[in-house]
């Protein structure tokens, strides 16, 4: 119970990170912080007490006494989408730098230039 | 279970540290230290794909952020305006919302099954016939490329359209200046 | 960089890429597969180009390249899917299954691992190229 109150707590400081920060670099580590805190939580619910990885080593019968697997596969396929979203944020965050001169998000909102 | 403890204990503190120091290279440090604490969970929780690939995503997550702060600014100079209406509004719903949010989730967890419980049964059968129906002995690739592979053909076209918006965000020829 | 950094990243990108292969092709025997072992091969290439300077890697390694492979690991990745329909439906496991815990087991999974692996690692070196070489120009 208490691990599933640590997750909610990430979650709630990425949260925190996105709305309240004004410097666009800093949205974009309150983004990362989010996605590592969900990524955290979806394997943590597949977990069992003395689990063994999900690999079949001895050909003759399956794996004594495994985690689950499922949860591990989406997780994957998240964590990869999350770098490529994270590299299309940076591109954009560069080219709103170099048309405005600062990073600020209430001066970009403003539509100077 | 004391590691895991320990280890969600840094990564809370990394993270904090993240959000709050106004060096923007500091700040990105502690992301990396946040998802390195991420790496050794994922191997105490007995997951050692997702420790491989989560310890190279950051590595090169860490590098294209590192590039960004070179080309621009290094400090965070953005001035706080002290105490204006848009910004208490900002913050006196986010924490309402959080207060809801950590009620409700406190309601739901009571409905998950306990931490370390049983298999699913899905999972059940994934585990009993993974070897014998597609002769892969690596379940979770055995999920991914053989039971759920309309799954990953999604996400291989979610990576290759995200890198077609970078290379034409950062293009040189035929932009109007 | 200096003529040290230049020799030894010279030498240790064989070991790197050798290391990413060996992840991507026995993706169905140990943990790893074609995500993991794309992104280890992506970072060999990006070693090499950090150590050589922008002025020196620009002519040898482009991003029209970089394009080129991404296109063909996913048109693979197709190709493997689609050959399915023939015996069966989509992404139907045609090829004939070994004897377990071999390399030539587990049906298409091999395959469709090297294709993932090829689409990764240039999309990710291709992300690398473009951050990399921009020129900043400050707009007064």
């Amino acid at each position: 119970m208490s691990v599933y109150t640590a997750c909610i707590v990430l979650i709630a400081i990425g949260l925190y990170c996105i709305v309240v920060k004004r410097n666009l670099v800093k949205i974009i580590i309150g983004f990362a912080i989010l996605e590592y805190a969900v990524n955290l939580f979806l394997a943590v619910v597949g977990y069992r007490k003395l689990g063994l990885a999900p690999i079949v080593i001895d050909k003759s019968q399956p794996v004594p006494f495994s985690v689950d697997p499922l949860p591990q596969a989406l997780v994957l396929t998240a964590i990869v989408i999350g770098l490529g979203v994270m590299a299309l944020m940076i591109a954009i965050a560069y080219r709103l730098y170099e048309k405005y001169g600062t990073f600020d998000v209430a001066q970009i909102r403003r539509l100077r230039g | 279970m004391l590691e895991i403890h320990a280890l969600l204990l840094f990564m809370i503190a990394a993270s904090v540290i993240a959000v709050e120091t106004k060096d923007l290279l500091s700040s990105i440090v502690s992301l990396g230290a946040v998802g390195f604490g991420l790496t050794i969970i994922f191997l105490f929780l007995q997951a050692p794909d997702l420790a491989i690939v989560q310890v190279v995503v950051e590595i090169l997550s860490l590098v294209f952020l590192i590039a960004l702060i070179l080309r621009t600014t290094r400090i965070d100079t953005v001035a706080r305006e002290p105490y204006n209406p848009v910004f208490l509004f900002a913050t006196g719903s986010l924490i309402v919302f959080l207060v809801l949010l950590a009620v409700i989730a406190l309601y739901v967890f009571r409905q998950l099954p306990p931490f370390g419980g049983p298999l699913r049964e899905v999972s059940q059968y994934y585990v009993e016939h993974g070897l014998a129906s597609t002769g892969a002995a690596n379940l979770v690739s055995a999920i991914l490329l053989d039971y759920r592979a309309y799954d990953t053909l999604g996400e291989a076209t979610v990576l290759f359209t995200s890198v077609i918006g970078l290379l034409t965000v950062l293009r040189k020829v035929g932009r109007k200046k | 960089m200096s003529i040290i950094v230049k020799a030894i990243a010279r030498m240790m990108v064989g070991f790197i890429f050798m290391y990413g292969l060996y992840i991507i092709v026995h993706g169905h025997l140990t943990p790893g597969g074609g995500f993991a072992g794309g992104c280890i091969v992506a970072g060999a290439f990006a070693l090499l180009y950090l150590a050589h300077g922008r002025d020196e890697a620009k002519e040898k390694l482009q991003s029209s390249l970089t394009s080129v492979f991404e296109s063909v690991g996913g048109f693979l990745f197709w190709l493997i899917a689609f050959a399915g329909i023939v015996w069966g439906y989509f992404f139907f496991n045609f090829i004939r299954k070994g004897e377990p815990l071999s390399i030539a087991s587990g049906g298409i999974i091999p395959l469709a691992n090297v294709a993932i692996g090829i689409k990764v690692a240039s999309a990710l070196f291709g992300v690398f190229i473009a951050l990399a070489s921009i020129k900043f120009v400050l707009k007064e």
